[in-house]
């Protein structure tokens, strides 16, 4: 094989290949050595220099903040501000997740729940992540601190599904369930209904909390597609209390249950 | 900007030609100077790319403003232009380009489909650091090729941003096929949207660009059409899975203004003719996403290219045009007519367009788009022909190894035979080359590297001991994947989709190009058959908009290792619901299409939702040579390795 390229150096000359093309027949195996042949000797790589970049970054941080419901809410028993909204920050697979929650109104603020999870892909599984990190009940009533443990993600048909169990001092445990799913009336008309159940295992009564299925959250919003980031919404929205809760709710003399007309943005970056 | 103009030997070309490669001063040149007051690139008026030729160039990658949309906009250009002037070279000659970076980042510009050395491949942390704010960086290579290609930024996502530009290299030899005139017809998609924003968008919403979801309102048309029970049934399985048939192109008209030579369609390119003449359209698809369907109505066009390597001419009325391939076809209209070049993105959200007309002015009815494709449970790989496509691979399997076995034969003897009809004159291209890089020249006293591209007077490479010995072809171990984080879906059966023109292009009673009709007009120069088969899947998550190899992105995924000199099988399964263009720098995928000794040579390849392609690799150049998907977003989202020749 080596003798390809001394081949080709020493014949150099168009009169050696037309001779050699005159009597190919009886030499036709060193005539197809004429050309390039295949390399033989491999030739160590210069090294990368030193601050070169990653050929692509495909570990970006990137960081969205998404709220789903950032409105209005009317009944009868007045008009109430509510948000409820999802960030996160990190690279495909791990990523600080951040979730707010809360009503505000007659200065006083209620039912807020913060949390910050660690969340990472879990394996094997094509849409769902875990997460797990603190949740902190920050509000006009007194503060809880929760360890959490949950998933999120996508379900079949589309569905976002986030359950989440919490446990915290004195035996405390809790656990949430939300979901919503977006129904395309048109590319801009968007019909999305969506709930969230809360369970406590004991009473907490500085927090008109009772044990066994505590309250619900549910409403169905019809919302623009004005920019895929910006979409106002009109709804409606059930928020109730259930067993020691409602007790608790109605001892002292408030609502155990509200329906109101909504109106807001959802609204995300 | 300086040129050593040397004027072209070449018999054909035409005084026309000529006058159109000098008559293109670009209005993008004068807003270099203009500054901000002069808006570079309007929406309607026409504008063309410069050409350059000869063996020096200068160029200046800088940020320019430009108005594609009605809006105004800042692309990154190269000499003042966007796309950037096309650059005209000869096979045989020794290039130089000195590349200045006014950008603000680090910059680069990668070379496509150039066999060229690893150092000079363009490509920032493979060849090179890249090229720092305010550096020139001096590119100098042989030119050991010949054909239509083009170059583009290998830095962030300045593609996108519109750095990237024609590449036309003379062949030594005629052409095998006669024109009377030429054009470069640069289609690309442009967005007023910063790309870092698109690819971030992308993450949080990967339908985000996408306005022809599953509603209740196409819900209602459809099921009159077919009902609504199998309506129903077809959407709830195809939502079980999360995935939707209407995923066609990740960004879309919803982001991109679709660019023949960087012209907005209502700008309306006009390339002149006279009836009668034979004109040969250099299509390149220069675009970050997208994949353009080709038609000139009322003309058909002769593909006598693809990818730089001259083919057998096939006539077709359209080709679809993965990102980053390139076709060269010849039309020749005869009547005293204007002819729409019409090419669609294949989700329909748009289209670039330009005309060929006898006299300025004339135009001719831009087409209606044609119907959205849509993903088929084929696409899936789950269609209810699955014994016939089992069929159909088993075939492949057992018989790949055997089409090279016989055309390692015919190839010695081809190889005699080509010598006797073009054995009197020099193998001018090594030849040539070599005495005009003795430095570059990578001989290794083996022979020469790379291996000289198929031609009319190309001999096929020497074999070590020819026929002494029987090459054993090392399979590579099936890689059993599975669902996960990064990899959504597993076809139960792949195909071989070569005869396939692709999704929405079936039975569209045009003559639609298909990869099986890519003949090479040269045989292969290496005949060897393959001693390896690497097997890679094309995965990805949709939507997490992670894409990778193997469910790996690039960053956790080690290089794929040649020796060099090898000649391997690269065989490509794609996992997920959408074509990819994969592209291998610095070596030839020939495609094994069934043409034997004819297979095509190629740079980039599109593989169809569960399709499973195959290719051979001669692994004659060292280097660290970048492998991915030529989807721009898809290449940063991870689908990406590095091929180590060694």
């Amino acid at each position: 094989m080596n003798t390809a390229g001394n081949i080709l150096h020493g014949i150099g000359s168009v009169r050696a290949i037309v001779i050699i093309a005159l009597c190919f027949g009886l030499i036709s195996a060193k005539l197809a050595n004429a050309q390039a042949s295949i390399p033989a000797a491999p030739e160590p790589l210069p090294p990368k220099g030193p601050g070169w970049p990653p050929a692509v970054r495909d570990n970006t941080v990137f960081a969205h903040v998404l709220f789903d419901q950032l409105e209005g809410r009317a009944s009868s028993s007045g008009t109430l501000f509510r948000w409820d909204g999802q960030g996160w920050v990190g690279t495909d697979m791990n990523r600080l997740w951040l979730k707010s929650e809360g009503f505000a109104g007659d200065g006083t603020v209620s039912d807020g729940d913060q949390e910050a999870l660690y969340d990472r892909p879990i394996p094997h599984m094509r849409y769902f992540d875990a997460q797990a990190g603190v949740r902190a009940d920050l509000d006009s009533g007194p503060t809880r601190v929760w360890a959490a443990v949950g998933v999120e993600g996508l379900a079949p048909y589309f569905f976002n599904f986030e359950p989440t169990f919490y446990i915290r001092d004195g035996g405390h445990m809790a656990g949430r369930i939300s979901g919503s799913w977006d129904l395309f009336i048109t590319q801009r008309w968007v019909v999305q209904p969506q709930a969230e159940l809360n369970f406590y295992s004991k009473d907490d009564p500085a927090r008109q909390i009772g044990s066994g299925f505590s309250d619900i959250d549910t409403g169905v919003r019809l919302r623009y597609v004005l920019t895929r980031k910006f979409n106002p919404y009109i709804g409606w929205a059930y928020d109730g209390k259930y067993g020691g809760s409602a007790r608790y709710t109605r001892q002292s003399k408030e609502a155990t249950s509200n329906s109101s007309f909504v109106f807001g943005f959802r609204v995300w970056y | 900007m300086s040129t050593n103009g040397r004027k072209s030997h070449r018999p054909n070309i035409s005084i026309s030609r000529r006058h159109f490669v000098q008559g293109m001063a670009s209005a993008g040149v004068l807003a270099a100077f203009g500054g901000n007051c002069l808006p570079a690139l309007s929406e309607s008026a026409e504008q063309k790319p410069t050409e350059l030729s000869g063996t020096h160039f200068e160029l200046t990658l800088d940020t320019l403003p430009v108005n594609f949309t009605g809006r105004d906009s800042v692309a990154t250009a190269v000499n003042g232009s966007s796309p950037g002037p096309t650059l005209r070279w000869r096979e045989g000659d020794t290039i130089t380009i000195a590349v200045t970076n006014r950008l603000k980042e680090s910059s680069s510009i990668h070379w496509h489909g150039m066999r060229i050395p690893t150092e000079m491949d363009g490509v920032p942390g493979l060849s090179y650091r890249g090229i720092a704010p305010g550096e020139t960086f001096v590119y100098r290579f042989p030119v050991l090729q010949s054909g239509t290609y083009w170059y583009h930024s290998h830095a962030q996502f300045q593609e996108q941003t519109g750095l990237l530009g024609a590449l036309v290299i003379e062949p030594r030899d005629p052409y095998p096929v006669e024109f009377d005139r030429e054009y470069v017809v640069l289609l690309s998609d442009w967005t007023d949207a910063n790309p870092e924003s698109i690819f971030s968008n992308l993450k949080q919403e990967s339908d985000y660009y996408n306005y022809h979801r599953h509603t209740v309102a196409n819900f209602i048309g459809e099921a009159k059409d077919k009902g609504a029970g199998s309506t129903l049934k077809e959407r709830m399985a195809w939502a079980r899975m999360n995935m939707s048939p209407n995923d066609i192109a990740d960004v879309s008209g919803a982001a991109y203004t679709y660019l023949l030579n960087g012209n907005a369609p209502r700008a309306n390119w006009t390339g002149l003719y006279r009836p009668g003449e034979r004109v040969r359209l250099r299509f390149i698809n220069g675009s970050s996403m997208t994949f353009f369907d080709v038609r000139i109505p009322g003309l058909a066009m002769t593909v006598v290219q693809a990818d730089g390597n001259d083919v057998e001419p096939v006539v077709v009325d359209e080709f679809r045009m993965g990102v980053a391939e390139t076709y060269d076809v010849i039309v020749q209209p005869t009547a005293n007519d204007a002819y729409t070049i019409f090419a669609q993105a294949e989700d329909r959200t748009g289209f670039a367009r330009g005309t060929l007309t006898p006299k300025l002015g004339l135009a001719a009815a831009v087409p209606a788009m044609d119907p959205r494709p849509r993903r088929t449970m084929m696409d899936m790989g789950m269609g209810s022909m699955a014994g016939m496509k089992m069929g159909g691979m088993k075939g492949m399997d057992t018989s790949g190894t055997q089409v090279m076995d016989m055309s390692g034969m015919n190839g010695r003897k081809m190889g005699v035979a080509s010598m006797t009809s073009g054995g009197s004159t020099m193998p001018a291209m090594s030849d040539d080359a070599h005495r005009a890089m003795p430095g570059m020249q990578m001989s290794n006293g083996a022979g020469l590297t790379p291996f000289p591209q198929p031609g009319l007077k190309t001999k096929p490479i020497a074999e070590p001991r020819a026929g002494a010995e029987e090459v054993k072809l090392t399979p590579s171990k099936p890689l059993k994947m599975r669902v996960g984080p990064q990899v959504a879906a597993v076809p139960m059966t792949v195909s071989s989709r070569l005869n396939d023109p692709g999704d929405g292009l079936e039975n569209n009673g045009r003559r639609v190009l298909t990869y099986a009709d890519l003949r090479a007009r040269y045989r292969g120069v290496d005949s060897r058959p393959p001693t390896r088969e690497i097997e890679l899947h094309l995965t990805g998550n949709m939507q997490r908009f992670i894409w990778g190899f193997n469910g790996q992105k690039f960053s956790s995924a080690e290089p794929i290792e040649l020796k060099l000199g090898e000649r391997i099988r690269i065989v490509l399964i794609n996992d997920s619901m959408m074509e990819h263009p994969i592209h291998l720098h610095g070596l030839w995928s020939e495609l094994e299409n069934g043409h034997g000794a004819f297979n095509p040579y190629k740079h980039t390849i599109i593989v169809k939702p569960a399709e499973r392609v195959s290719y051979l690799v001669s692994a004659d150049t060292p280097g660290r040579w970048a492998y991915h998907c030529h989807l721009l977003y898809h290449m940063h989202a991870g689908m990406f390795r590095t091929v180590v020749v060694s």
